[in-house]
């Protein structure tokens, strides 16, 4: 029983992950009939990146809901969703990166393919990793707020020319069990599913492409990590920078020197591998003084 | 920075995001959300 509890203990961030998966996107009859759910909790967001349009989506995408108040012509500026993004990123940062996105839990099982050659990072990553704050600025914020048709009404840029999120989620399964959307689909589609191949294949080969280099909720949650709630501490007196939790991390970051780096997705993995029980959470309890 | 001033720092930006919520839903944008979310995103599923 002790053996059990352990492996569930050490597979706890996967079982979050699939959990909130499957009840974020818990509206089943959505894939029997190819239509989306309409109640009212659609007027919340979800933590995470998954589309509204997804079949099963029971919540909001905060990105799509962000694009959607800025091209509004009667608003212009998003304190609803932004709000949101305040709680949850005050309180969490990244930690919703490495628990909550479903895409993320897509990413964390294709890199569990094997490959004859994984890399820790895509070349260029220093700059690469810029690149999510660019599409956020250009795609999430200013394109939609400024490239408005002849009624002001702007469009959702990111949603519609780069997530794969939406493609997977949403544009996949509707298109499938829909034959009205099957028969219109274009160059757009083919494009945007050109995108989902690329970072089905990176995810193969390095650990979370998307979030890593392009994910604009990820560089706004990011944005949090130094200050959020949830964060980690290295206790000084134990640590003596051996590297080892560097070397746990998929995503290559020097825990040691920056616990709290914007692209921590808190996954836990660092503190498992400390040798020195160095690394603590803030949820941790504190210690009893000696 | 101290662990105390991140905390102020957190609490700070939680109580402006509370605020950032209620004006938002006062001013009517939790409809601009519900009703893109309920009607299929075309943009989103790759057809514009």
């Amino acid at each position: 029983m002790a053996e059990f509890f352990k492996k569930i203990k050490s597979k706890s961030r996967f079982i979050v992950q699939l959990v909130f998966t499957a009840l974020s996107n818990g509206y089943v009859q959505g894939f029997v009939d190819g239509k989306i759910f309409t109640g009212k909790t659609k007027a919340v967001c979800v933590p995470g990146l998954n589309c509204y349009s997804c079949p099963g989506a029971l919540g909001s995408c905060p990105i799509g809901s962000l694009q959607a108040t800025l091209g509004n012509r009667n608003y212009k500026f998003a304190f609803y969703v932004l709000g949101f993004l305040m709680i949850v990123g005050a309180f969490f940062g990244r930690l919703v990166c490495g628990w909550l996105c479903p895409f993320g839990l897509v990413q964390d099982l294709l890199y569990k393919i094997p490959f004859f050659k994984k890399l820790k990072k895509l070349p260029s990553d220093k700059f690469l990793k810029w690149l999510k704050f660019v599409i956020l600025a250009l795609f999430v914020i200013i394109l939609p707020l400024f490239a408005v048709d002849a009624f002001g009404q702007g469009k959702p840029w990111f949603c519609e020319y780069i997530c794969p999120s939406g493609t997977l989620g949403a544009g996949v399964p509707l298109t499938i069990l829909n034959e009205g959307l099957r028969s219109i689909i274009g160059w757009l589609y083919a494009w945007k599913m050109a995108i989902l191949v690329l970072i089905i294949f990176l995810s193969i080969l390095v650990y979370r492409p998307f979030c890593r280099y392009l994910c604009p909720l990820g560089a706004i949650y990011g944005l949090f990590n130094p200050v959020s709630l949830y964060r980690y501490k290295i206790d000084e007196k134990k640590c003596v920078s051996c590297g080892a939790c560097q070397k746990a991390c998929k995503l290559d970051i020097k825990t040691f020197a920056t616990p709290n780096s914007m692209e921590c997705i808190r996954c836990g993995d660092c503190i498992k591998a400390c040798p020195h029980n160095a690394i603590k959470k803030t949820t941790d309890k504190k210690e009893k003084a000696d | 920075m101290s662990e105390k001033k991140r905390n102020i720092i957190a609490f700070s930006i939680i109580v402006m995001g509370i605020l950032f919520v209620v004006y938002g839903i006062y001013r009517g944008e939790i409809d601009v959300v519900l009703r893109k979310a309920v009607n299929i995103c075309l943009e989103c599923i790759g057809i514009g």
